[in-house]
């Protein structure tokens, strides 16, 4: 735990670049909208973007750590949520309910 | 146009609205978008610990917190500045991690207000209110989901590593209390119902295969954003069922 091994100016002026530029990408998508209006089927099929996309992310960030297989823990927790959000549980209840599954999992020696 | 969305649980929008500064809200909406905060305050716990001990100075991880506000790419920019990448290796990183924003801003409804506010608005945009938003029946509940959600994230998540960063080392270990669980956890419930839906269903499947398929051989953020590809198979599939 050395603070030395970090120089803090460049990587404060690359903290303060991806701000800038994620504020930029946030701001394309609205701006882009607001100049061209888009016909009817298109903004459905940006609705289902949207949709692929967070499937996609729970998909990876419920099943991959680092580009490789997470433990199962964490996938049958989510798989646990999913399964009560399916059956129309409060939320509440899926997500601790997941978060529970995989602290028990891996209280029991399940990575 | 959007019939496949459909509010969690099933809930009827007026049940037992409450008039929240002006704005209907829910009950059980606001109690679900106040746990989502709290879940992301407490992740802010474990990114503001980890950004401490591997050597960054506390108000780092608080400051990034407020100014980039999307956690995934938080923590791989602290990872690799930590593991000796360059600072900028870690900006490329993480702004492709957060081009997903792109697509996002494409597809949220109409929520994010004009001028000041239209700004603040902007910055709020994120996986939890973007998902939020898009859950709502109606335009009135979609700004109000989105808001609330967002400036929520906007105290928890930068509070949540402040004191994580002061706490130090102490609630390093958050995978004990199974808290990664909760991110895929709340997405996938907040876009099942739209997945009653079987074409939607099918090219999700398909979306989060090709995904997973690519995750090992390609930089993080690139595989999420490679989902799309899936995008044809649905266009396919509606043009099929128009035409039958």
């Amino acid at each position: 735990m050395s603070t030395a091994a970090i120089p803090l100016p460049p990587t404060l002026a690359a903290m303060l670049a991806l701000a800038a530029g994620t504020f930029l990408l946030r701001l394309s998508g609205p701006a882009l909208r607001a100049r061209y209006t888009l016909p009817e089927r298109a903004g459905k099929l940006l609705e289902v973007s949207a949709v692929l996309l967070l499937a996609a992310l729970a998909a990876t960030s419920a099943l991959t750590e680092d580009h490789a297989f997470t433990g199962p823990a964490r996938p049958i927790g989510v798989l646990t949520g999913g399964v009560l959000a399916w059956r129309r549980a409060p939320f509440l209840v899926v997500v601790l309910a997941s978060a529970g599954t995989t602290a028990l999992l891996r209280l029991t020696g399940v990575p | 146009m959007r019939s496949f969305w459909r509010t969690p649980g099933g809930r009827t929008p007026d049940a037992d609205g409450r008039r929240l500064g002006g704005r209907t809200l829910a009950g059980p909406l606001f109690r679900d978008i106040l746990l989502v905060c709290l879940a992301v305050g407490v992740v802010g716990l474990s990114y503001g610990a980890v950004a401490v001990t591997s050597g960054f100075v506390w108000w780092f991880p608080a400051l990034m917190g407020v100014l980039v506000l999307a956690a995934s790419s938080e923590f791989l920019f602290v990872g690799i500045i930590a593991a000796g990448g360059s600072p900028f290796a870690a900006l490329l990183a993480g702004l492709l991690v957060n081009a997903r924003h792109l697509p996002f801003g494409l597809a949220v409804p109409d929520v994010l207000g004009r001028g000041w506010r239209g700004a603040l608005g902007t910055h709020l945009m994120n996986d939890e209110t973007v998902v939020f938003a898009l859950a709502q029946d109606e335009p009135e509940r979609k700004r109000a989901a989105y808001w609330l959600c967002g400036l929520g994230i906007l105290l928890c998540w930068p509070v949540g590593a402040a004191l994580g960063a002061l706490l130090g080392g102490v609630v390093r270990d958050t995978g004990a209390l199974g808290l990664d669980a909760m991110f895929p956890a709340v997405i996938l419930a907040l876009i099942l119902p739209a997945l009653k839906d079987r074409p939607l269903r099918r090219t999700a499947l398909a979306a989060a295969a090709l995904a997973l398929t690519v995750t090992p051989f390609l930089p993080a953020g690139l595989p999420v954003l490679l989902a799309l590809a899936a995008l044809p198979l649905f266009a396919v599939k509606t043009k099929k069922d128009a035409t039958r």
